[in-house]
């Protein structure tokens, strides 16, 4: 099944969305014509960025596009939730800090595994997570 | 959700991972294969992740927790079979993988496993 759209769509609202965003991720990925380390990196990047949208964002949307700049493709993908947002960003973005129980490399992890990162938070007002990946 | 079947060879546990991993499935393992080396006695567990294309840090985070457990039943993990681009990605998001040890097929899993296990006689 090919699909000709540059955008898709995908609700993050369980574990198995998080196995989907990683699907459609490899899947644009490709159409992109990343390498596979940058295809590797990229997927590995929004599943940690899916399961925060889930765990802390209690939920939201991830958003994935085929992007292009002069004659480079990449991959965008976003990731938004209406969760309580990140007070201190820095802090969060620190390897190793986390405020539940995981190993705090998520958001960190996935900034060095991409070429643009960005991240739009403000307690109480929800997260939006933006990564774009360049193919070579 | 799928139960990844778990194989005993000998004294070694084998579990093949050959589905995209949901965090429920991960968890499952954990379990399963605490239970099963408890039950057995095996001295080894194989983790093949020959067909796994990418390990973020909840997939990592068990490859670790599996083997600080089975430490605890006086068992060593070998996990076999990562694939290049996954081992590149694993540095650069900055997971270490604690006690596992790591070995390129099967064959050299069993081996590691076959040399820990003389090393410690019981
Ligand atoms: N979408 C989000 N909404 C609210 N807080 C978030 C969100 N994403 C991350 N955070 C906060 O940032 C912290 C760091 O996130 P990060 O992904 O780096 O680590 P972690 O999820 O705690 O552990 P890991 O991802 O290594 O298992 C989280 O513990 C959480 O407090
Ligand atoms: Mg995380």
């Amino acid at each position: 099944m090919t699909d000709p759209s540059a955008r898709e769509d995908i609700p993050i609202t369980a574990d198995e969305d998080v196995v989907r965003v990683r699907q459609v991720v490899r899947a644009y990925a490709q159409r992109a014509k990343l390498g596979l380390v940058d295809q590797t990196k990229l997927v590995t990047a929004t599943s940690e960025l899916a399961r925060n949208t889930l765990i802390y964002g209690g939920g939201g949307t991830a958003t994935v596009r085929l992007v292009t700049e002069g004659r480079r493709q990449g991959v965008s993908a976003r990731f938004h939730d209406e969760g309580p947002g990140i007070p201190d960003t820095e802090l969060a973005l620190t390897d190793g800090w986390t405020s539940g129980g995981g190993m705090g490399l998520g958001l960190s992890g996935a900034r060095r595994l991409v070429d643009e990162f960005e991240l739009d938070t403000e307690a109480g007002r929800g997260t939006t997570v933006t990564v774009v990946k360049w193919s070579r | 959700m799928e139960r990844i079947p778990i194989l005993k060879i000998g004294d070694v546990l084998l579990a093949s991972i050959q589905i995209d991993l949901q965090d429920r499935d991960v968890l499952a393992l954990q379990e399963d294969l605490a239970e099963r080396i408890s039950e057995t006695g095996a001295h080894g567990v194989i983790l093949d992740i020959t067909a796994v294309d990418i390990v973020d840090s909840f997939i990592g985070r068990m490859f670790a927790t599996i083997a600080a457990t089975s430490r605890l039943f006086d068992a060593h993990t070998v996990v076999v079979g990562m694939r290049p681009a996954v081992a590149i990605t694993l540095v650069e998001l900055g997971l270490t993988l604690g006690e596992v040890r790591t070995a390129l097929d099967l064959e050299k899993g069993l081996a590691i496993l076959a040399e820990l296990g003389e090393q410690a006689p019981r």
